[in-house]
């Protein structure tokens, strides 16, 4: 499973790094991205999906 | 408080009137009646004509649509803006408006933003957890050995003032006086524009003119100071924009705060599983604070129209304004399960309480923060209390909402 950060759509709410810390950062802007290439490790699939079920502005996708 | 200088409303979906204390007092009912009609956008020709769209979509569209929808008046009061121009010339106009970045429009915005946006990042707010703390225990040390207690006049309108002073460089002793300030702006849109109101303004006015220039002698590590060291387009700041961001920071920070954290006391107060659930699994409570967020959204935006034009249906007017609900989004049942519902636990919950777009609230990470301790710090000390139904719980008028008056029995201590 991958998780992506759509930086055009981001607008620094934060969710993701909140509820994900082991899959998203902030910038100094506050605004998210990926970490590990978007890699996100086993056990983590429900983190994942929680954060893209948390983004107001529907900017994190999933791969399978 | 009394009905607004346009009187009773006669119809919600013809003549609303989003000052009247009517409409945050059955804020629900109302957008519930609304939509049962029929009615996705409402109008009214009060305060110079104003449309009110009610469903997620609608928001959302409009808050991402900066060209036919302008930021320069975040609060539909009396006066068009054109109108306020003629009563003071100096004011910003579009695209910087009277308070930046929250009045202003693209490509100004994103400048006017970015300069703010670092200090406001999570990991910059999220070591103030323990100054937070402090000053959300000492509060309930201050109220002594009683059972009976106004959470929202000894509690949850103090966290938000103490903070924002703190970062913007003002006399925590002043805290009364801004938020004095801030009721009055923002609470008395539909007052009469009295020869006291504009005396109120002035005092303001001036207040934070002498703050700035004693800024300007003596800088100080502050966000007044950072601001009055900034550039934009490779020149400083002009001290009208200073002044409007300094003045943003204070009347956005502190109703809206304080609304959100008296909004999820209130409900805790009401709903004793809830708060037994919190109260036992304290880790629960970040999920909480959202499903509060989205359930009691505490601010309402506006825009204005651009040009005149046909938007869904309705036919807008250039300077009409346009009410964005994000509480009314948040209770749409095209976008979130059985709206209606608090659920402390829900999964799926993408709320728009801090808005959608380019205007996404910049203290959004410091409000949560608040909220977060504000609650945590009050279960702790307060594991079990009530409404007391012998007083009266009231809400404040005017596009931030949330109790004015929580007057609550304490039934154990921490």
């Amino acid at each position: 499973m991958r998780v992506h950060v759509d930086s055009s759509k981001c607008q620094g709410h934060n969710r993701c790094y909140a509820l994900a810390p082991e899959l998203f950062d902030v910038d100094d802007l506050g605004n998210a991205f990926e970490l590990n290439d978007g890699i996100v490790p086993s056990g983590l699939e429900d983190k994942a999906r929680l954060a893209v079920a948390n983004c107001p502005e529907f900017a994190i996708t999933i791969e399978d | 408080m009394s009905e607004t200088i346009y009187g009773p409303v006669t119809d919600w979906a013809t003549d609303f009137d989003h000052g009247s204390p009517a409409y945050n007092n059955n804020i629900h009912q109302i957008w519930d009646d609304l939509k049962a009609a029929g009615c996705p956008i409402a109008h009214t020709e009060r305060y110079g004509g104003v449309w009110l769209p009610l469903t997620h979509d609608l928001v959302k569209e409009i808050a991402y649509d900066p060209t036919r929808f302008s930021s320069l008046t975040p609060v539909v009061q009396q006066l068009k803006p054109s109108e306020a121009l003629l009563e003071d010339p100096d004011a910003l106009g579009a695209p910087i408006g009277p308070v930046p970045p929250i009045s202003s429009d693209p490509p100004f915005h994103a400048d006017a933003r970015r300069l703010l946006l670092p200090a406001f990042s999570p990991k910059v707010i999220d070591p103030l957890r323990k100054e937070v703390e402090e000053i959300c225990n000492k509060l309930i040390d201050d109220m002594g050995d009683v059972d009976a207690i106004d959470a929202a006049v000894q509690y949850t309108q103090h966290i938000p003032v103490l903070v924002v002073a703190q970062m913007v460089g003002l006399p925590l002793s002043d805290a009364d006086r801004f938020r004095g300030w801030v009721d009055m702006v923002l609470g008395g849109i539909g007052a009469e524009r009295s020869e006291e109101r504009l005396a109120q303004f002035m005092a303001m006015d001036e207040y934070l003119t002498k703050h700035i220039e004693e800024h300007i002698a003596n800088p100080q590590d502050d966000l007044t100071s950072y601001l009055l060291d900034a550039e934009i387009f490779g020149e400083k700041l002009s001290p009208r924009h200073v002044f409007g961001t300094i003045l943003l920071l204070i009347i956005a920070g502190i109703d809206t705060t304080w609304s959100g954290i008296g909004s999820s006391l209130w409900h805790l107060a009401s709903n004793p599983v809830d708060r037994r659930r919190l109260v036992e699994n304290p880790g629960k409570i970040p999920m909480a604070v959202e499903e509060f967020l989205r359930a009691y959204a505490p601010v309402t935006m506006a825009r204005m129209v651009t040009d005149d034009m046909e938007f869904h249906g309705v036919q807008m007017k250039k300077e009409d304004r346009v009410l964005l609900p994000f509480p009314a989004a948040n209770r749409d049942e095209n976008q979130f399960a059985n709206p209606a519902v608090v659920d402390i636990e829900r999964e799926e919950n993408r709320h728009a309480a801090f808005g959608l777009g380019i205007h996404r609230c910049i203290g959004s990470n410091l409000a949560r923060l608040e909220m977060n301790v504000a609650i945590e710090v009050f279960l702790k000390r307060f594991p079990d209390f009530e409404l007391d139904t012998t007083e009266q719980v009231t809400w404040s008028t005017g596009q931030v909402r949330g109790p004015r008056n929580l007057p609550f029995k304490i039934k154990a201590r921490g």
